[in-house]
């Protein structure tokens, strides 16, 4: 008989890039081809040696994220994916994504991500405007990202995402929606939308010397009509940030939130396999001398497991069945949180949506709830005293 | 052991300016005296581990007993007595200096007299010891000798020209000093043949011993076995050990006897048995009567003390209880508030007593608190005639049961330089200040004479003095006594809600820029929360501010890459561990630190 395979999802990272952002806080930064030879060939020898462990798995997803991946030559990067597929099963329908600069590829490159099996692109936009691209560091134009993704329709690229954020220096209310209008009238439109706001992270040139930024009730305004906008154009805001056409959801990234298993190749990179969590080192050199490079091993206990699945569960608008909850854990949702759904359905952070049976319902962060989703999501912490 | 001849007993303390030089003189005359054999050495600093390590506590009064021999032969035994130096330990200083025969006086050669100088040297001057100065730091580029020599006897009126000349810091002239004490200090007095009468200038916990009562044996002796008393408070107690001070260290001997310092153990339990200033005699001989100048120590300054979590509630009580073991002067007793639920009104000397109490609470015993802003007793006059003591705002009455109310008031002495005559003034009108005089004390510097409510200068009056005279101003009062004044309680309502720990009484003229003050502080304190709040101070069921913490609106993780959600969990926890140290009142979590900030509303 033949044993059903567990989903698995492989994430790949390229940390370099032509030059860091003011706002990047990432593993991330420039470096000469010698390094960045010694780390693909690291990277294959990583892929190689964690394979075995992965026999009763089947790769859903890939993800190649940076970094700028696409820095790397198409070579490089096919190169990698051959490994990937030679020593790991494979899905037939396997998402392929990889992470692009606008300015970063050309249409050989593109064609050649295509013939590679990459089937999805995520191109790093962040702004229409060009001094707002300016004053993030960022290294491309607007008019570079317009070319990017001519060349990337033309090479046969129907499920592209656009990243852009909001609240940042010298943003205003107009300026945002002409960066939203200006991705929306792109032929085809592009199929996933990320919307993030600007987090000014510790270690980063922005900490230091901040900029002026969006004051609060306009950075609020901006963050409500990214979904009025882009709900009027057909995208559903299925994740906290992301907006996809139908049937264009990311799946890798619903994997991180929906806790399936994941494993993580290259430095830094964090992986989920059978609730442990573990990453990889973030020392470059200590990675290219080729020593087992993970720690951070944390075996999750029961309660850790409970917690991540109900703050990362909710992060996506389909929300949490009460009934899944149940099957996983053995226990209801009250049962460990009592009085905690209730309360926030009250205060009109959670909806809750009754099924066809007591205990068959479902938990979501309301529009409101969404927007304060990190004081519903520490409500979900368990302290080592509540259990 | 050999009769100690009196005449060879020197009993003298240092007086002295903060920062003057009082410590580094006393480690130079305990080394210049090298009261040590180099195993005695050993020994004392074993000791000394081990009672810190049992006590986790430094001993309080630094006194020490050391031999010196003078150049004339004779070996002389110095019993320097330390002082504390603080205001708000006054009367611990004059117990101490009734223990001496006479006092140093160090005055920094570039600084001058101070306020403090003068209050110490006054105090030492009543209890009539002999006060002969030293002039320290004479090695600065800003000494001037001559000029401070010629103000110690305008000032204070006591020779000076042949003060010594000296550096504690680099050890010069400390033969000098050490000639003067045989020379200028008398040797004490009192007759080993009378009735024992002994008088506790201090007193510590040994959890072994018992308490340790630090004394001067005026009159008589007392050995091992004697039966004693405490003449105030009654106590009595079989004498355990006596015995004299070595450097950090009790060294035990036979006898005490007339002109002595040392030390008493009788197991006793409390120091409140040993309050001091009490005289201890023979309970089976006892002196006819006790010494002068004994007096209870009342508190002048409240605060309540809340543990930061609840159920800690039981190890702040047993902190208090054993610091109260060592510090008769703490007072405490069980309050609830609705704000911060289970705590303690402490009642202390003054502030500095209050921030010493608080810090060895929370570095001793491990306690996070929450303290509420620091008053002062006031009397409320009833309409029924009935008169309350009240150190607690929030059991002030109903106004319409008030019929008056008074606060206690001191007499200040501000020195300044001239220059800054005109702000220090304006600092004292601030305050509501009455001002009595000034003095030249010489050209270039004045002595301020004014009366103060108590209450306005138990917070920051003295960082305001500092910042106003660029730390040039120095400061000293005592309570004078009470006086009726138009005061009002300040109330906080958050969210609708009056918050009873924020709750003060302040003068009513003070009222609204205090109540501005509070809700501005209070209202950067408070996180926002999901709905509105508003901040107001009322006097009275009448707001008089208001600041309003305006609405969350967004709080949200974006992005969470490649799959490492640690860091988001750990921002999720940081913010749940936040909340757990939040009071709730009403429907709104006030973060402790919100309470704590108020109290020093000076600071932008």
């Amino acid at each position: 008989m033949k044993i059903k395979k567990k989903p698995l999802s492989i994430y790949i990272h390229i940390p370099f890039c032509v030059r860091k952002c003011l706002y990047c806080d990432f593993l991330s930064g420039p470096a000469g081809d010698e390094t960045k030879s010694r780390y693909v060939e690291q990277l294959l020898e990583e892929i190689r040696r964690e394979s075995v462990k992965y026999d009763s798995y089947e790769v859903h997803t890939v993800f190649f994220g940076g970094g700028t991946p696409s820095l790397l030559p198409a070579f490089a990067i096919e190169r990698i994916l051959k490994t990937v597929a030679s020593v790991f099963c494979m899905k037939k329908e396997c998402e392929i994504s990889i992470e692009v600069n606008p300015g970063t590829v050309t249409e050989e490159k593109l064609m050649a991500y295509r013939e590679m099996g990459i089937n999805r692109l995520s191109i790093g936009l962040q702004s229409a405007d060009n001094e707002e691209l300016r004053l993030l560091g960022r290294i491309h134009t607007y008019e570079d990202f317009l070319m990017t993704y001519k060349i990337a329709i033309k090479s046969g690229f129907n499920n592209i995402n656009i990243d852009l954020m909001s609240a940042i220096p010298a943003q205003t209310l107009q300026s945002y929606q002409e960066t939203l209008n200006k991705v929306l009238s792109l032929n085809p439109q592009p199929a996933h939308i990320s919307a993030y706001s600007l987090i000014i992270e510790e270690g980063t040139p922005f900490y230091d010397h901040t900029p002026s930024l969006p004051d609060e009730e306009t950075e609020r305004e901006l963050y409500k009509i990214t979904n009025d906008i882009l709900s009027e154009a057909g995208y559903q805001r299925y994740e906290i940030s992301n907006y996809a056409k139908s049937g264009y959801q990311c799946a890798h990234n619903k994997v991180y939130w929906k806790r399936g298993d994941y494993v993580g190749f290259g430095i830094g990179a964090a992986s989920l396999i059978d609730n442990v969590r573990f990453k990889n080192i973030e020392n470059m050199e200590s990675y290219l001398s080729g020593r087992d490079v993970r720690e951070d091993v944390q075996t999750l206990s029961v309660e850790e497991q409970m917690e991540e699945y109900m703050f990362l569960g909710l992060r996506l608008t389909e929300g949490i069945q009460e009934e899944d909850f149940k099957a996983t854990f053995g226990r209801t949702i009250e049962e460990i949180y009592p009085g905690v759904v209730e309360k926030f359905v009250k205060q009109g952070l959670l909806s809750y949506k009754p099924g066809d049976k007591p205990g068959a319902g479902c938990i979501a962060l309301t529009d409101y709830g969404l927007d304060v989703s990190n004081v519903v999501m520490a409500e979900f912490l368990l302290s080592d005293e509540s259990v | 052991m050999a009769q100690i001849d009196q005449s060879k007993i020197r009993n003298f303390c240092i007086v002295a300016h903060i920062d003057h030089g009082k410590s580094t003189l006393a480690d130079r005359i305990i080394e210049h005296t090298g009261l040590l054999t180099s195993r005695e050495m050993q020994a004392q600093v074993l000791d000394n581990m081990e009672l810190e390590r049992e006590r986790g506590i430094t001993i309080k009064a630094q006194t020490v007993r050391t031999v010196y021999k003078a150049k004339n032969g004779e070996e002389y035994i110095f019993n320097l007595i330390d002082t504390p130096g603080h205001v708000d330990f006054n009367y611990e200083v004059s117990r101490s200096l009734a223990a001496c025969d006479g006092a140093i006086l160090v005055v920094d050669a570039a600084q001058g007299i101070e306020a403090q100088t003068l209050a110490n040297v006054y105090l030492a001057l009543d209890h009539d010891l002999e006060v002969f100065p030293v002039i320290n730091k004479i090695d600065l580029p800003s000494a001037e000798p001559d000029r401070v020599k010629d103000e110690i006897e305008d000032v204070i009126g006591i020779e000076a020209q042949d003060a010594p000349l000296i550096s504690a810091k680099n050890g010069i002239g400390i033969e000098e000093v050490l000639e003067a004490i045989v020379e200028k200090i008398p040797a004490p007095g009192g007759n080993a043949d009378n009735p024992l009468q002994a008088l506790i200038f201090d007193s510590l916990y040994d959890s072994y011993k018992g308490v340790i009562i630090f004394c001067r044996i005026v009159e008589g002796k007392v050995s091992k076995g004697t039966s004693i008393r405490m003449m105030a408070t009654g106590a009595t107690a079989d004498v355990v050990e006596v015995g004299y001070f070595g450097a950090g260290q009790f060294i035990p001997c036979e006898e005490l006897s007339a002109g002595m310092v040392g030390y008493i153990t009788a197991s006793i339990k409390n120091v409140k048995d040993t309050a001091v200033g009490d005289t201890v005699t023979d309970d089976k001989r006892p002196c006819s009567e006790p010494l002068p100048g004994y007096k209870k120590v009342n508190s002048m300054v409240y605060c309540g003390v809340y543990p930061a979590d609840g159920a800690k509630y039981p190890d702040l009580r047993d902190a208090l209880e054993k610091l109260q073991l060592n510090d008769a002067s703490l007072h405490y007793e069980p309050e609830t508030s609705i704000a911060l639920g289970f705590g303690f009104r402490c009642g202390f000397l003054g502030l500095l007593h209050l921030e010493i109490i608080q810090e060895r609470l929370e570095r001793e015993y491990n306690l996070d608190l929450v303290t509420t802003a620091p008053g002062v007793i006031y009397k409320v006059h009833k309409t029924n005639g009935e008169v309350i003591e009240l150190t607690n705002p929030s059991n002030l009455p109903d106004p319409a049961e008030i019929e008056y109310m008074e606060e206690p008031v001191v007499s200040a002495e501000i020195m300044v330089t001239t220059e800054f005559i005109g702000s220090i003034m304006e600092l004292c009108q601030e305050r509501r200040g009455r001002y009595l005089g000034m003095e030249y004390m010489e050209s270039a510097r004045a002595l301020l004479k004014y009366e103060l409510p108590l209450n306005e200068i138990i917070y920051d009056f003295f960082d305001a003095l500092k910042s106003r005279s660029r730390g040039y101003a120095s400061f000293d009062y005592e309570l004078k006594g009470y006086e009726q004044s138009e005061l009002v309680k300040l109330d906080i309502l958050i969210n609708k809600e009056e918050v009873d720990a924020l709750s003060f009484i302040v003068h009513k003229e003070s009222a609204y820029e205090r109540g501005r003050r509070m809700c501005e502080k209070l209202k950067d304190e408070i996180p926002r929360h999901l709905f509105e709040i508003p901040i107001q101070a009322a006097v009275g069921g009448k707001v008089i501010a208001r600041e309003t913490v305006k609405a969350m609106r967004k709080d949200v993780l974006a992005k969470c890459y490649g799959g490492d959600i640690t860091r988001k969990k750990k921002l999720l926890e940081k913010q749940k561990e936040g909340k757990k140290r939040m009071r709730q009142v009403g429907n709104v979590e006030i973060p402790q630190k919100a309470f704590m900030s108020v109290l020093k509303l000076d600071e932008n």
